[in-house]
């Protein structure tokens, strides 16, 4: 029996739409961002407030319990979720950006310009962050998520430029490239209208790791203490709830919900990264 | 007996857009001692013959076909079956040949544990392994080197020997010069002949674009086109009476040593190949033809002319001779 | 070879020599008085404190030029005189450290190496069965995009209060004093179980994808296809295949340590276990600079340690870079 082929106009977003890891993984995130932009608005309460009882289980008047201090838990974690996308996005973005600079310049010059910010990569890879970052804080009066941004946006880049360093070495061993100095064309220009084009969908994918990367990095500093001073968070939400005896006193509404979201949207963002991969790389997709 | 026996082959590649009818009704006959041509443009199937023959995966879909080796049913449709005939009695060149080594493993290793595999230790054919290295001109060193210390010529070489190295009864040559200068082409082209000169395989298969590498070493060329077969017969014949336009075409594009092409233009044939996925009714040559007429609306059959084995699908040859 | 570990040692040398340069930094160029302050926070009796003023003063060498303070301080470092701590006076910093590393390295380097092979082996295996695959995929993820603290507090809350069978504070019961007893050995294993479980976990879920994906690369790979292609069974295949994709979640483990440190320190964190980590935050906490120092040095040198250590084992499972070819890293 002969079947007929089916009309396909956009070869990328039929996949793209087929792939269930792809669809699953922005559900999740799609989910997580209308919480943020939604779910304030969804609580009479404000999130310091002292609005009930303390240590309530969850109920119709508090859906995720109370705190310790009588705050409604539901509330700190919608609003806590703000600033875990914010600081996933400046600091996952200027983690690659930087990665992707120093990688770029690394793989297309060569020569000892590569040497030495291979060097420098490698050093800042070595230095570990958090112990960094637990005295650089204790320097720092007053700390916003904007500069808890800077800084993981400042540390977490060396992977993203081994990678992208990778990246620009195959490509510019490629023929295309070739031909284009051949016939005369400006660097700038090469680098525009051959190389970028390339690899936008490898540094889209970078971009959702290092967005995750940020998330679980802001999540921690938060919990050891060293996240912003003012305003709430989910990695701030557990540090509380642990500092506060939620743990032996079994106050799981608390602590649990804030680290699971963490999860589920981090997971979520991996799962999307793959499905991406299979979308961009058809070797890998499953027919 | 022939060495291969192919009758009305058909494999597809199953992609989102529907069946692409790659190979569509092969049949054709290989015999001992012979070195068979298979030519033609990319994407003409002329590769997928050949690794249907070998290894059948997806994409590739088997949809109808027979195929006999040295008389024995040669079961392509089923991979783990085929795995007693693989290396042993049907062995492959691959297209990619200078990337078929693991990059981790010294030659020596590679070569033992496939050998291992069949339950051969390597010491047992270490004598016959270096008579062939000296015969591809490999020095012995090669075998405690890894793939990247070689050459892309001599990587080559040493999957040449590899594939070869247990006497298959056939062999697939998929495109071995098309990366190479031209005098490895030339040194490659000869070792392909002292294969079968020293009957390490009985009957080759030479699948690859460049007529001119043919018309060095095959007894025969078939001559494909978007799928199916055009022409086939003795190399000679081909080369200097072809018959099918497309091969008329085909010959007459490459240039000759000798001509000045400021007088004659160099030609090239207009267009391209139809999309397999919903190819044309009759012949598929039409379009480009430039001497389609009528009939050609209607496909025409694969058919031999003379006792000298010539084969046309063209009605233009065939259509008087109803 | 040797411009491989040439290249190692230099760029190890380089991040130590940095490192020992921003620890000393940090006590010097901190806002107000640092002898005043650790001064007034220690509460000491009068004649103490002038003690400590005098030691202080002579342990910062704030009498000899600035660049005399960066060389004693060196000396210092190679002679294992971390000064005292503040915190938990007068007990030497080097002293604190030295109990604290045990219990850091007891869930660190089993949690590390266990979930290395663990979750390679079984990324391996889940990359062959479909089924295994589609339940392996979700909760992998899952597990490596978990936070280290979160996985921590929830097994201590599931495993240590709601079900009672582990403790969830403390590197051993307080009410016993160590000792060489069975007990106490049982009791150390009691209390290091959970802390252990939950870096295990999360580092577990991101080999098992690393590997998963890597093998599903490897398999893809022309030489695999060439295997096949010569009738190779599929367990010469496969373990090629394995092969290969080894080397790079080597240099993963690598890349990893940092994050791996991060880790430790929460997750000790999360149990009052006394590791290193758990030091270092109380020490930021109780604004002990001395201590502060010392644990940093330390850390800064394990992580040298461990990636050096990675690096030594890659050259002996890369065959090509004892050659003297990629020099990958």
């Amino acid at each position: 029996m002969k079947k007929k082929p089916r009309k396909v106009k956009h070869e990328f977003l039929y996949f793209a739409w087929r792939n269930w890891k792809l669809r699953l993984g922005l559900l999740v995130v799609f989910f997580f961002v209308l919480l943020a932009i939604v779910g304030p608005h969804l609580t009479p309460y404000e999130p310091w407030a002292y609005v009930g009882p303390s240590a309530r289980p969850p109920c119709k008047e508090f859906w995720f319990g109370t705190t310790m201090f009588g705050q409604d838990v539901f509330t700190q974690f919608v609003h806590g979720l703000y600033p875990v996308f914010l600081v996933g996005v400046l600091g996952g973005g200027l983690a690659t950006v930087i990665g992707t600079l120093i990688g770029f310049t690394a793989g297309y010059r060569g020569g000892w310009v590569d040497e030495i910010l291979n060097t420098f990569t490698n050093v800042v890879l070595v230095i570990p962050t958090l112990a960094l970052l637990l005295i650089l804080a204790a320097y720092l009066g007053v700390r916003s998520f904007f500069i808890q941004a800077v800084f993981i946006g400042c540390t977490a880049w060396p992977w993203t430029a081994r990678a992208v360093r990778a990246q620009t070495l195959s490509l510019k061993a490629r023929e295309f490239v070739d031909l284009a100095k051949i016939s005369g064309m400006r660097p700038a220009k090469i680098v525009l209208t051959e190389i970028a084009p390339n690899m936008l969908s490898y540094l889209v994918m970078v971009f959702i790791l290092q967005f995750g990367g940020a998330i679980l990095n802001a999540a921690t500093l938060d919990f050891i203490g060293l996240g912003p001073t003012r305003g709430i968070s989910l990695g701030l939400m557990m540090q509380i709830a642990l500092l506060w005896g939620a743990l032996p006193l079994g106050m799981w509404w608390w602590f649990v919900p804030p680290g699971l979201a963490i999860a589920l949207l981090v997971g979520a963002l991996y799962i999307t990264n793959v499905g991406l991969d299979e979308v961009f790389n058809p070797k890998l997709r499953e027919m | 007996m022939n060495i291969l026996e192919v009758r009305d082959l058909r494999v597809y590649y199953q992609t989102i857009k529907g069946e692409v009818k790659a190979l569509d009704g092969a049949t054709f006959s290989v015999a001992e001692g012979e070195i068979m041509g298979l030519a033609g443009e990319s994407g003409c199937g002329k590769s997928t013959l050949g690794r249907s023959l070998v290894l059948l995966k997806p994409p590739m879909k088997y949809v109808d076909g027979k195929v006999f080796l040295e008389g024995e049913p040669l079961p392509i449709w089923d991979r783990e079956k085929m795995n007693a005939f693989r290396f042993a009695k049907v062995s492959l060149i691959p297209q990619y040949a200078m990337n078929a080594l693991n990059p981790t493993k010294k030659i020596k290793r590679i070569f033992a544990d496939i050998l291992a595999s069949r339950g051969i230790r390597l010491k047992q054919v270490l004598s016959e392994l270096n008579w062939r290295f000296e015969l591809v001109e490999l020095p012995l060193e090669v075998l405690k080197m890894y793939p990247i210390e070689l050459s892309g010529g001599m990587k080559q070489r040493v999957v040449m020997v590899l594939s070869t190295l247990l006497n298959p009864s056939l062999l697939i040559a998929d495109e071995v010069t098309s990366a190479l200068d031209v005098s490895t082409q030339k040194a490659v082209a000869k070792m392909l002949v002292e294969f079968r000169d020293q009957r390490f395989v009985k009957a080759l298969i030479v699948i690859t674009h460049d007529i001119s590498l043919l018309y060095q070493i095959a007894d025969t060329i078939l001559v494909m086109y978007a799928g199916k077969f055009a022409e086939k017969g003795g190399t000679e014949e081909i080369i200097s009476d072809p018959k099918h336009p497309y091969t008329r075409l085909l010959i007459s594009s490459l240039p000759k040593i000798g001509v000045r092409y400021m007088e004659t233009k160099l030609r090239g044939i207009p267009g391209h190949p139809p999309s397999l996925l919903e190819p044309p009714g009759g012949c598929r040559f039409r379009e480009r033809c430039p001497e389609a007429f009528e009939k050609c609306g209607e496909e025409p059959p694969f058919i031999t002319l003379d006792s000298t084995g010539r084969q046309v699908a063209c009605w233009l040859i065939t259509g008087n001779h109803d | 070879m040797t411009r491989y570990l040439v290249r190692k040692v230099t760029i190890y040398l380089l991040t130590f020599f940095l490192a020992v340069t921003i620890d000393w930094i940090i006590p010097r160029f901190m806002p107000g008085n640092p002898i005043q302050t650790m001064l007034s926070r220690a509460a000491l009796r009068a004649e103490a404190v002038e003690v400590m003023r005098g030691y202080y003063l002579k342990a910062f060498g704030l009498d000899v030029p600035v660049w005399q303070q960066y060389l004693n301080f060196w000396k210092a470092v190679f002679h294992g005189d971390l000064g005292v701590s503040v915190y938990l006076f007068p007990k030497p910093v080097i002293k604190v450290i030295a109990e604290a590393i045990p219990y850091t390295l007891a869930i660190l380097v089993p949690a590390i190496i266990l979930s290395w092979i663990a979750g390679n082996k079984f990324g391996a295996f889940a990359a062959r069965r479909k089924w295994l695959d589609s339940t392996l995929l979700p909760m992998g993820y899952f597990l490596t995009a978990t936070p280290y603290m979160w996985l921590g507090i929830f097994l201590a809350w599931g495993f240590g209060v709601a079900l009672g069978w582990f403790p969830i504070a403390g590197g051993y019961s307080f009410a016993m004093t160590p000792n060489l007893s069975w007990k106490f050995v049982l009791d150390l294993l009691w209390h290091w179980f959970l802390p252990f479980a939950s870096l295990f976990l999360v580092m577990f879920g991101g080999w098992a994808i690393g590997m998963r994906n890597m093998i599903i690369y490897e398999l893809e790979a022309d030489y695999s296809q060439y295997l096949e292609s010569l009738g190779a069974p599929r367990r010469l295949i496969r373990s090629y295949a394995f092969r290969n994709a080894i080397l790079p979640q080597i240099t993963g483990l690598a890349l990893q340590m940092g994050t791996i440190a991060a880790g430790a320190v929460v997750t000790e964190t999360v149990f009052s276990y006394p590791g290193i980590g758990s030091l270092i935050v109380q020490a930021i906490q109780n604004q002990d600079y001395f201590l502060i120092q010392g644990c940093f040095l330390f850390i800064i040198i394990g992580v040298l340690l461990a990636n050096f250590i990675v690096d030594i084992v890659y050259l002996i499972v890369d065959p090509r870079t004892r050659r003297g070819m990629i020099g990958e890293i």
